[in-house]
């Protein structure tokens, strides 16, 4: 620095620019170590911080806190999610109520008078298992395609990139709780009371849903941006799922009977029930339908709606404590058109329970596994899209 | 300066795999297991520095030397294949104005979802939200959806939202160095703002203006790897060899007399004048590659002549970096030197001798040419004849040094007026 201030000085033609020059000098390096003494002592000022590492492995416990850390984005990503989604369109926001409503009135038609399942209530009985289906069925697609759909930001912002996939299931939530809306209507249309004391049910059982699909949606977003199948894989997959949940048929009677005749694959001493049993939707759907449906079999129809209100508990003795695979009594195959056919199985309350709990256990796990794996393939994000 | 660290960058190391074919399908890729052909490239090398808290660091390196690559593993978006970064404080990385924003929301929606993204809180976002919007302009339209915004609005509500997230450490791409000059000046504005709240900042850039401006410290990245962390003036020295490396030498071979034009870049087909030596010499301690501003610069062509020319004239021209802007253009012919010669054929020797360079601190490019008084014919032509660098230890900028001083004196004040031009 010297020597240029010095190089200007001996061009100067009098010797007072030169010394002229070399004070100024000494003033802005003066200023200059002021500057950074003040700089010092705000930076002090500013206090200790989080310390955040970047590195090819980190830790799962690190991954959850950054999630936390931003719970304020996943907010607003849901929301931008929710709001961009029916912008523009007409109906808007209705469309997210229409488009179960359909499917509905569809099974509804199809299951009263083409193909009777002989099921009361039967409006009742498939929304309160839609319900559950639809968030898990929105939450799952939109969360696998989360990341490659958000390449733009995913290549250009950091920030947890589960919350892309987090923010999808929160969105189903939203459509959920609206969904919810349009089922208390029904009820109040159709006259049909939910089992109001054993509301806190549901609170389990929505804990393992949403654990369990951010789970499966969170491995399967990862995925995504390596194999660009993924996504229609999970379409397809979600058809047949479908049907492995009691949503348009009736659980006990005919199909827990064949369920419980039947091996898996022809594997001696193995019985089809346990498979049924092992899909982590069943429990929670069976628990809306405790709640919402709330009949035990169809001769509850014949009741005044005024007792189906507060229905007589079914004085059933806890036949399973092991919810994974339920002993269940052998109800003997009544033909549906004879009445009275079960609609439900006859399980306590604690049987639901204990189900979406076992449930929920296996999803945390599912859930560190799949921020695991996530954590692996995120490095080359960037890269891949 | 304080001995705290910022971001502490451990021996990281980042490979990409160039596949020649990437597949994304199932089919494709069970296809292609284990047959598809992949290089490896380090695009990073075992990189490792600091970065003290308060301090601003600069990273220069030529494009592809791996500098963005490094952000981007320090910001997150990548992560290093091997090593680590450690980063204390809230860290915002500015790679991308208005990174994330959805055409069909608000821009009052936007600014809540690009700052929450870059790291903000919603109290945060709420409190600055009426600075954000003046600071864009945009009090009119800000609950009109983003995609009826004109690029100019995009950029400023883009920008408006960047400057507006206070991190810790704040890691800046050199995309913020685009734009128009006002934008240049707000974005600089707030870079030594944000210094002297004490906060760390860390740019990328291949800018040696904007590096020696702003930077405390100053890391060259070159093939993936550290060359020189230090000082601006140092670190400036060793990002110019690196660039020199590439380029042709301050002194050119001889070359040989029966081989005439080999490697030669212009030369009229009739090769009656041909250049055969090039020499630079500046008036600096020997040894020294680069120049500083007020040194002299001898410049020394031989030439042979084969057959008898008149009214020959010298000429140079001196640009300016990668711009090619003329600084200086001349040749012997014109009236302030008055020289046009008659040659015989044989061998002759032309000195340029530049008294003083009042140059600042970039590259730049000597050009020479034999040619014709008349203008029209050029006979022989050398370019680059030479190329040097001037390194100054000031923080002035642009091309020239101008002599300048600047005093303040106190007309009236009240109290013990401070007057530091003394």
């Amino acid at each position: 620095m010297t020597d240029v201030h010095a190089d200007t000085g001996t061009r100067s033609p009098d010797g007072d620019a030169v010394a002229d020059v070399s004070t100024t000098s000494t003033l802005i390096s003066q200023k200059r170590q002021e500057e950074l003494a003040d700089r010092a002592v705000r930076v002090a000022a500013r206090g200790s911080k989080p310390e955040r590492i970047v590195s090819a492995r980190v830790s799962v416990r690190l991954r959850l806190v950054e999630i936390w850390r931003a719970r304020e984005l996943l907010v607003f990503l849901t929301r931008k999610e929710i709001k961009v989604r029916y912008k523009n369109s007409v109906l808007g926001f209705l469309w997210s109520m229409l488009n179960p409503a359909l499917t509905l009135a569809v099974f509804y038609i199809l299951f009263t008078y083409f193909l009777p399942n002989h099921i009361p209530f039967f409006v009742i009985y498939m929304f309160s298992a839609m319900l559950v289906w639809n968030l898990f069925q929105t939450a799952l697609l939109g969360g696998t395609t989360s990341v490659v759909v958000n390449a733009g930001i995913v290549k250009k912002v950091a920030f947890p990139r589960e919350i892309l996939v987090l923010a999808q299931v929160g969105s189903g939530f939203v459509y959920f709780f609206y969904q919810s809306l349009v089922m208390l209507g029904f009820m109040i249309a159709f006259r049909h009371g939910p089992a109001w004391s054993d509301i806190w049910i549901l609170i389990p059982a929505l804990a393992a849903l949403i654990v369990f699909v951010s789970a499966l949606a969170i491995f399967l977003s990862a995925v995504n941006v390596y194999l660009r199948d993924t996504q229609h894989l999970v379409e397809v997959l979600l058809v047949a799922w479908f049907w492995a949940i009691p949503v348009v048929y009736a659980f006990s009677g005919r199909v827990q009977a064949a369920l419980q005749r039947h091996t898996i694959f022809f594997i001696p001493h193995t019985r089809l029930i346990w498979l049924y049993f092992s899909n982590p939707i069943t429990p929670v759907v069976m628990t809306f339908q405790r709640f919402f449906y709330n009949i035990w079999n169809a001769r509850s129809t014949l009741l005044t709606p005024a007792t189906l209100a507060t229905p007589a508990r079914p004085a059933v003795p806890a036949t399973a404590t092991t919810p994974a695979l339920p002993a269940i009594k052998a109800t003997p195959a009544v033909p549906a058109h004879h009445l009275p056919i079960s609609v439900m199985s006859h399980y306590p309350i604690h049987w639901y329970v204990g189900a979406d709990l076992a449930v929920l256990g296996v999803s945390v796990l599912l859930f560190l596994g799949a921020l695991v794996v996530f954590g692996h393939l995120e490095g080359n994000f960037a890269e891949e899209l | 300066m304080t001995s705290n660290i910022a971001v502490d960058v451990v021996d990281v190391s980042k490979r990409f795999r160039l596949y020649h074919e990437k597949y994304y399908s199932l089919k494709e890729r069970v296809l292609h297991l284990g047959n598809n052909p992949y290089e490896d490239f380090w695009a990073l090398n075992d990189i490792s520095f600091e970065v003290a808290e308060g301090q601003t660091v600069g990273i220069l390196g030529r494009n592809g030397s791996g500098k963005s690559t490094l952000l981007k593993c320090m910001s997150g978006i990548l992560q290093p294949t091997k090593g680590k970064i450690v980063v204390r404080g809230a860290l915002a990385a500015l790679l991308e104005l208005g990174a994330g924003f959805q055409p069909e929301l608000s821009g009052r929606d936007n600014i809540y979802l690009n700052a929450s993204l870059l790291g903000l809180s919603r109290r945060d976002i709420a409190r600055r939200f009426d600075d954000i919007v003046a600071f864009a302009e945009l009090e009119e339209f800000i609950d009109n959806q983003v995609r009826f915004y004109s690029s100019g609005m995009y950029v400023r509500l883009g920008f408006a939202v960047a400057v507006n997230v206070e991190p810790d450490v704040l890691l800046i791409d050199e995309v913020l160095a685009v734009g128009d000059e006002r934008f240049q000046e707000k974005c600089l504005d707030r870079i030594h703002q944000f210094q002297a709240e004490g906060r760390t900042i860390v740019v990328v850039s291949h800018s040696v203006a904007l590096v020696r401006q702003v930077c405390d410290r100053v890391v060259v990245i070159e093939n993936g790897k550290v060359i020189t962390v230090g000082p601006p003036g140092e670190a400036i020295r060793a990002f110019r060899n690196c660039l020199l490396a590439g380029e042709v030498p301050v002194a050119l071979p001889p070359e040989e007399p029966d081989e005439p034009g080999a490697g030669e870049p212009v030369v009229l087909p009739e090769r009656r004048v041909v250049i055969t030596d090039v020499v630079a010499r500046h008036s600096g301690p020997p040894g020294r590659d680069f120049l500083s501003p007020g040194d002299t610069l001898h410049l020394e062509l031989q030439f042979q002549v084969n057959e008898p020319l008149s009214d020959v004239a010298f000429g140079c021209e001196v640009l300016a970096g990668s711009t090619g802007f003329v600084v200086y253009s001349c040749d012997s012919s014109m009236p302030e030197f008055g020289q046009i010669h008659d040659l015989d054929p044989g061998r002759y020797r032309v000195e340029f001798d530049f008294d003083e360079l009042p140059l600042l601190d970039q590259t730049y490019t000597i050009n020479v040419w034999i040619q014709d008084a008349g203008g029209g014919v050029v006979h022989a032509r050398l370019e680059p004849a030479t190329t040097f660098a001037v390194v100054s230890s000031g923080r002035s900028t642009g091309l020239m040094k101008v002599p300048l001083r600047i005093e303040l004196s106190a007309l009236s004040a009240s109290g013990s007026a401070v007057t530091a031009a003394g």
